[in-house]
């Protein structure tokens, strides 16, 4: 216990020396989570407040069209450019200026869509009414070959992929009202019936709901992000840490530590005690960020569903798994040049896999494999358990149990590398 | 002389992706209270002997006891009866020189009251007590010598592995440095050391081994060693007779 002691304070004191590797530690993952918090915050903000320029070409110039251009304005997103420089906008110029990304979006509706969908869905009522025995009017039966009524969207070759589908969605929806309105419309006419039969309101409504006992309101942004940084940054410190054990190795200071009676357990054991402290530490500040900073920055307040106690063991384990990684890395790599960028790269690469930045369910279904195989799944998953599902010690044990294991693993190997590699 | 200390039996090292011996067949007893130089050119195996004898490394084959002990069974005990003093400082540059040695005393066992004792004195000893708070990075060349041969002796080792203590370091600290290992000597310590300092270790050791290619070429006193080969005056002259005058560049 001594020498873990000794050796101890002399991490604390390496790394209280080390101001670069503080700031990495420290000073980052604070600017990290802030400014992802206000930038997603504040995006989600102008959405509502800033109106995207669609180009809107009009072959049709009737019911339909102008139920399109209503519908989009109501939507409130969306402004409306059908003219540029007093001219109205043609199809060509309209796709030249999308391609040039001058605009996010080109809608041409084409020419006699209204009269076209009217008189298919006529065609198609009188059809349903002939088989009840209902005469339907002159027109509505007769067999006439009616082209497919077709509305171009054309997009900037950049278009967020979200925003296409966003998009496309909206139009679907726009136009599946209208036939309705329209079908609705002709049998009201065919059967004459004067009461209004179409109603603006969905016969079917439906409601967001979490599905826990003690909690009705929805995870906002600071919930996730919170999170979702501080096991970021908790895993950065797989940099300072390895390039730690590299100057060791390179500064001949492990070399006389290996002829003295030291064991792997006390020279390991020193730097796991700091850099839980110090993972700990962080998880402490972002919470402190969380909870006092934002609400002064306009954010929403960190608020936490679950125990604290259970918060901060997940926490716990998340930082020795990522000393776990820290302590292989800086027994395989040979020069500071080597851990430095390679840690660097592996955190930004297991985050992406963990699901920190896009939600494991719509990645592939070989990267969702590797993503339940990631630390940083199992340590988002830990968190997001305690924050958002109220979690108890029973529900986060296979997280943090995968997350010591992950370090006794990691460990282990550093262990075996390292008696291999000097016995050559 | 005393009882033998060190007995090295047939010991070979081939390191892996080399097909070269570093040590052949290489037998030697160091005795109890010896100052035991090893000389040779780059290359020769001396730092492979020192690692092998200090536990760092294993050998391909053959056999080492320090007072009787393997490195096999008796690791811990063995470890405690050595100090190496490495040729590269193994110091933190950015501790202070009185954080360094505690944190190499404790890591030896020496209990905090004691060790802090010894520290003082052998800075003290050592001219460095007043650079004790000062940190690594701002010392010379020669100050650092000194405070890596005291991070080696806090522990009173019985036996003493040095490899090339005195290397880059100004006259001044040489003589610092060998006046504080002749009288760790006076007190018991078996020595072994490396250099290239070929005056040095004829004035400085008591046996001297001179090895080349992984053999030793000769072993003996030095002034038997001069004795040997005919008109040879210095240490210098056996060691250039039996190695040769060519260049031993080597990558």
């Amino acid at each position: 216990m001594y020498k873990l002691w000794i050796a101890t304070q002399k991490e604390f004191l390496l790394l209280k020396r080390d101001l670069g590797g503080l700031a990495v530690l420290f000073i980052m993952p604070l600017i990290l989570v802030v400014t992802v918090t206000l930038i997603q915050d504040s995006s989600f903000k102008q959405l509502n407040e800033v109106k995207i320029p669609i180009l809107f070409v009009d072959h049709d110039k009737d019911a339909i069209s102008e139920t399109i251009v209503n519908s989009l304005k109501d939507n409130g997103v969306f402004q409306i450019v059908t003219e540029i420089e007093e001219a109205s906008v043609s199809e060509e110029t309209a796709i030249k200026l999308v391609l040039k990304g001058k605009y996010q979006l080109a809608i041409v509706i084409p020419s006699n869509l209204t009269k076209n969908l009217n008189a298919k869905i006529h065609k198609k009522v009188g059809k349903i009414l002939d088989e009840f025995g209902v005469d339907a009017t002159e027109d509505s039966g007769k067999e006439k070959e009616i082209a497919t009524p077709e509305i171009k969207l054309f997009f900037d070759p950049a278009a967020q992929l979200s925003f296409k589908n966003g998009i496309k969605n909206a139009i679907d929806k726009m136009v599946s009202k209208i036939e309705t309105q329209s079908i609705y419309s002709i049998f009201q006419t065919e059967l004459e019936i004067e009461e209004q039969l179409f109603e603006q309101d969905a016969l079917i409504s439906f409601k967001e709901i979490t599905p826990n006992s003690s909690v009705d309101k929805m995870p906002n942004s600071v919930q996730h992000n919170v999170p979702a940084w501080t096991l970021f940054a908790i895993f950065f410190i797989i940099i300072p840490l390895s390039i730690n054990i590299v100057k060791e190795k390179n500064q001949g200071t492990f070399v006389r530590l290996k002829t003295s009676p030291v064991s792997y357990i006390t020279f390991y054991g020193s730097k796991v005690i700091t850099y839980v402290s110090v993972c700990m530490l962080q998880f402490v500040l972002m919470l402190m960020v969380g909870f006092y900073v934002f609400p002064y920055l306009g954010l929403p307040s960190f608020e936490i569903n679950g125990s604290y106690i259970l918060l901060f063991i997940v926490a716990f384990f998340v930082g020795i798994a990522a000393i776990g990684l820290g302590i292989l890395l800086g027994t395989v790599a040979t020069t500071t040049e080597q851990s430095a960028p390679f840690g660097a790269t592996l955190v930004v690469i297991l985050a992406a896999i963990g699901g920190v930045w896009v939600p494991v369910f719509i990645m592939p279904e070989y990267l969702q494999i590797i993503a339940r195989i990631s630390p940083m799944n199992w340590g988002i998953n830990g968190f997001y358990d305690v924050i958002l599902r109220d979690a108890s010690f029973v529900d986060i044990l296979p997280e943090i149990s995968l997350l010591g294991g992950f370090f006794v693993l990691l460990f282990g190997l550093s262990v075996y590398y390292d008696k291999v590699n000097n016995n050559n | 002389m005393g009882n033998t200390v060190i007995h090295i039996a047939t010991v070979s090292k081939v390191y892996v992706d080399s097909d070269v011996y570093a040590l052949n067949n290489l037998s030697l007893d160091i005795k109890q209270g010896e100052i035991f130089g090893l000389l040779g050119p780059n290359g020769a195996g001396k730092t492979t002997l020192i690692s092998i004898l200090s536990g760092l490394i294993k050998p391909s084959s053959g056999l080492v006891e320090i007072k009787g002990l393997r490195y096999k069974k008796d690791r811990k005990t063995m470890l405690q009866l050595i100090g190496i003093v490495p040729q590269e400082y193994a110091l933190y540059p950015t501790l202070t020189a009185k954080e360094n040695l505690i944190y190499f005393g404790a890591m030896y066992g020496v209990k905090q009251k004691e060790l802090r004792v010894k520290v003082d004195f052998l800075l003290k000893e050592l001219g460095l007590y007043a650079f004790k708070d000062k940190k690594i990075q701002s010392f010379s060349g020669g100050m650092k010598r000194r405070i890596n041969l005291i991070a080696g002796t806090l522990h009173n080792p019985e036996i003493l592995f040095l490899d090339e203590p005195t290397v880059g370091v100004d006259v001044q600290s040489r003589h610092v440095i060998i006046d504080y290992l002749k009288s760790l000597n006076k007190e018991g310590t078996t020595i072994i050391y490396t250099s290239h300092h070929m005056e040095e270790a004829q004035e400085f050791c008591s046996k001297i081994a001179i090895i080349d290619s992984g053999e030793i070429l000769i072993k003996g006193s030095p002034i038997a060693l001069i004795e040997s080969i005919k008109n040879a005056q210095r240490l210098e002259d056996v060691y250039l007779h039996l190695t040769g005058e060519k260049l031993r560049d080597n990558v």
